[in-house]
């Protein structure tokens, strides 16, 4: 086979390609934070009428969050009782595993198969 | 054994097209330094405490030195390929002269958004700081939505003409930011009544590991964010006196500074504030000062933070537009991308391009997501770095070529390195696990993309240019 020459892109279809590029980026990247599809998963535990005790508060504790503007309870309940959910199943553990490998299978095989062009290109002048 | 020796003194590593001109060697150790602790150490001024909203207080500083064996496996895998494919271009230029033409394109990919989304994390904290300081003079409610548009449009301006900070200016802007937090941690430590440290106090009870060991796992997340682009040093091995001796001990002189850094500044931030409101902070080492009731120290870590972000953001502008340009001029990206500007000699029009990316993400999203898409690209990066090392020894072994540097323990340090990925993977999957699937989502489609569609238009042969044998199996 002959050395391979790379057809020239017309400015039409470099133009469509910087559009794909700007959508992939968007609604993979973009759409689902912005959707809170995506993001932390933090939870807030509700307190009725909070008191510094109630929030498991100590006394040097109380004065930092007063030096930090929260006056009382109340305002530092929402921050205070912020945790992030933890949970998960094994089946999301498996499918992030099977995403995350199958990533990677997905470009170290067909690397290889564009390396070799590559090689056999450069080193014998032609590919196989 | 190949003839090129990349230790030559007259033959100073090759042109990104492969002709035999290199750039003058003229950097050392220090300035390798200098380099990596530049570009990182915006991140001693903000991201780092989310570790602490995930873990605790503990957990964050745990993170933190596990990070630190990551970044140094890392530092010894890279010395050792940079020192030898010591071309432009960095780990991009290294997958493609090592795994392959699809795996370049991604590494070059990991770059560009590890870049844009710090760049506009860096951009956030300008509009979150200056809004912040507004409220303490009595302006609160002020958006800070139209500081973030402008530093990025005046960085990306600067980048534009080619006036960019020199590495000397980048230099004094870097010493600033790093000595604000020895004069910090100088001005915090002793008895200063109701504003001295409180370790004892504030880490007591649940608030030592509220989220048990899971959380010390959890928090390697945000871990990775005191040292993300220290690898950036490797960038520079084409211009490094001797690369053997330089780029390691450079980098890891760097890695070295950055852990001391880190620790004086987990050390000061958890004695001055409650853990929850520290792992929400948008900018730890300012609201540390506020808090040590010094006015002199509020004015100074008000400079630190914005002198660390603004000149991380510039460099962030010029390396994700360089790496952007290189796909273009490689046709892995349209060849439009692959233009220099006929007087700035800049490449614009990638500068342009990735604006709105950054515009759009740094206005819109929180920081926590905007640092966890640089983190997720460059734990991407990571993780392909003992795959690369690994077929690097097994393509081209020892004493078929010359390396400026040669890593000891292999593969020991690649595994350790793959296995503190998979950790951190685990960590971001704990609390993040949709922007997790969301991101590797994105890097199959444009990976499908690439091959079946992009890679026509890119000519196979050209794209080796060291002057290597053939590799081993080929």
């Amino acid at each position: 086979m002959a050395k391979y020459t790379a057809p020239i892109q017309s400015k039409a279809s470099q133009f469509i390609d910087v559009i794909v590029i700007l959508v992939l980026t968007i609604v993979t990247l973009y759409l689902p934070s912005w959707l809170k599809l995506a993001g932390s998963s933090v939870v807030h535990k509700t307190v009725d009428n909070p008191t510094w005790d109630s929030l498991g508060q100590n006394a040097t504790m109380v004065a930092k969050w007063n030096q930090l503007g929260y006056a009382d309870a109340a305002s530092a309940a929402d921050t205070i009782t912020a945790r992030f959910d933890y949970s998960f199943t094994a089946i999301n553990l498996i499918a992030m595993i099977v995403v995350i490998v199958g990533y990677y299978v997905i470009i170290l095989r067909y690397s290889e198969t564009e390396y070799r062009d590559v090689i056999a290109e450069k080193f014998d002048g032609k590919e196989k | 054994m190949a003839d090129f020796d990349i230790t030559s003194k007259e033959r100073d590593g090759m042109g990104p097209h492969g002709t035999n001109v290199g750039l003058l060697r003229v950097l050392g150790p220090a300035h390798v330094w200098a380099l990596g602790v530049g570009i990182v150490l915006v991140g001693e001024y903000m991201g780092w405490n989310f570790g602490v909203a995930k873990g605790g207080a503990y957990a964050a500083l745990i993170a933190c030195w596990f990070a630190g064996i990551l970044y140094t496996c890392v530092a010894m895998i890279d010395s050792e390929v940079t020192s030898t494919v010591a071309a432009a271009g960095g780990q991009y230029t290294q997958a493609k002269h090592i795994i392959g033409p699809l795996m370049a394109f991604n590494v070059g990919l990991y770059l560009v958004f590890a870049y844009t989304m710090l760049e506009a994390g860096n951009a956030w904290t300008v509009g979150y700081l200056v809004q912040t300081v507004a409220g303490m003079a009595g302006h609160s409610g002020l958006s800070d939505k139209p500081f973030i548009v402008l530093s990025i449009l005046f960085l990306a301006w600067l980048n534009y003409r080619g006036v960019l900070a020199t590495l000397t200016f980048n230099l004094v802007i870097t010493a600033v930011a790093f000595i604000s937090i020895v004069i910090l941690f100088a001005m915090t430590v002793g008895n200063h009544g109701e504003f001295s440290l409180q370790h004892a106090d504030l880490m007591s009870g649940q608030a030592a590991l509220p989220y048990g060991w899971l959380g010390v796992l959890a928090a390697m997340h945000f871990g990775l964010w005191y040292y993300l682009g220290i690898e950036g040093t490797t960038q520079a091995a084409e211009e490094v006196r001797s690369p053997a001796r330089a780029l390691p001990f450079g980098t890891l002189a760097g890695i070295m500074t950055l852990i001391i850094a880190a620790t004086l500044t987990w050390w000061v931030c958890v004695g001055l504030m409650p853990w929850e409101y520290l792992g929400i902070s948008g900018v730890p080492l300012f609201d540390a000062a506020r808090m040590s009731g010094s006015q002199f120290l509020v004015v100074l870590l008000g400079i630190g933070t914005l002198f660390a972000t603004l000149a991380s953001a510039n460099g962030c502008i010029n390396d994700a537009s360089r790496a952007w340009f290189a796909m273009g001029r490689d046709r892995y990206l349209p060849g439009w991308f692959g233009a220099v500007h006929p007087t700035y000699r800049t490449p614009y029009r990638s500068i342009i391009f990735l604006v709105p990316i950054a515009c759009l993400f740094a206005t819109q999203l929180p920081l926590d997501q905007l640092v966890t898409f640089s983190i997720l690209s460059g734990l991407l990066e990571y993780t392909f770095m003992p795959l690369n090392m690994i077929l690097f020894r097994r393509k081209w072994p020892l004493d078929t070529i010359k390396r400026g540097y040669e890593h000891p323990f292999h593969p020991l340090p690649a595994l350790v390195l793959l296995a503190l990925c998979a950790v951190t993977f685990f960590a971001v999957f704990l609390g993040y696990g949709t922007q997790l699937v969301a991101m590797i989502v994105f890097y199959i489609v444009v990976s499908l993309w690439f091959h079946f569609w992009r890679y026509r238009f890119v000519n196979r042969g050209a794209q080796f240019t060291m002057p290597w044998p053939r590799p081993k199996g080929y």
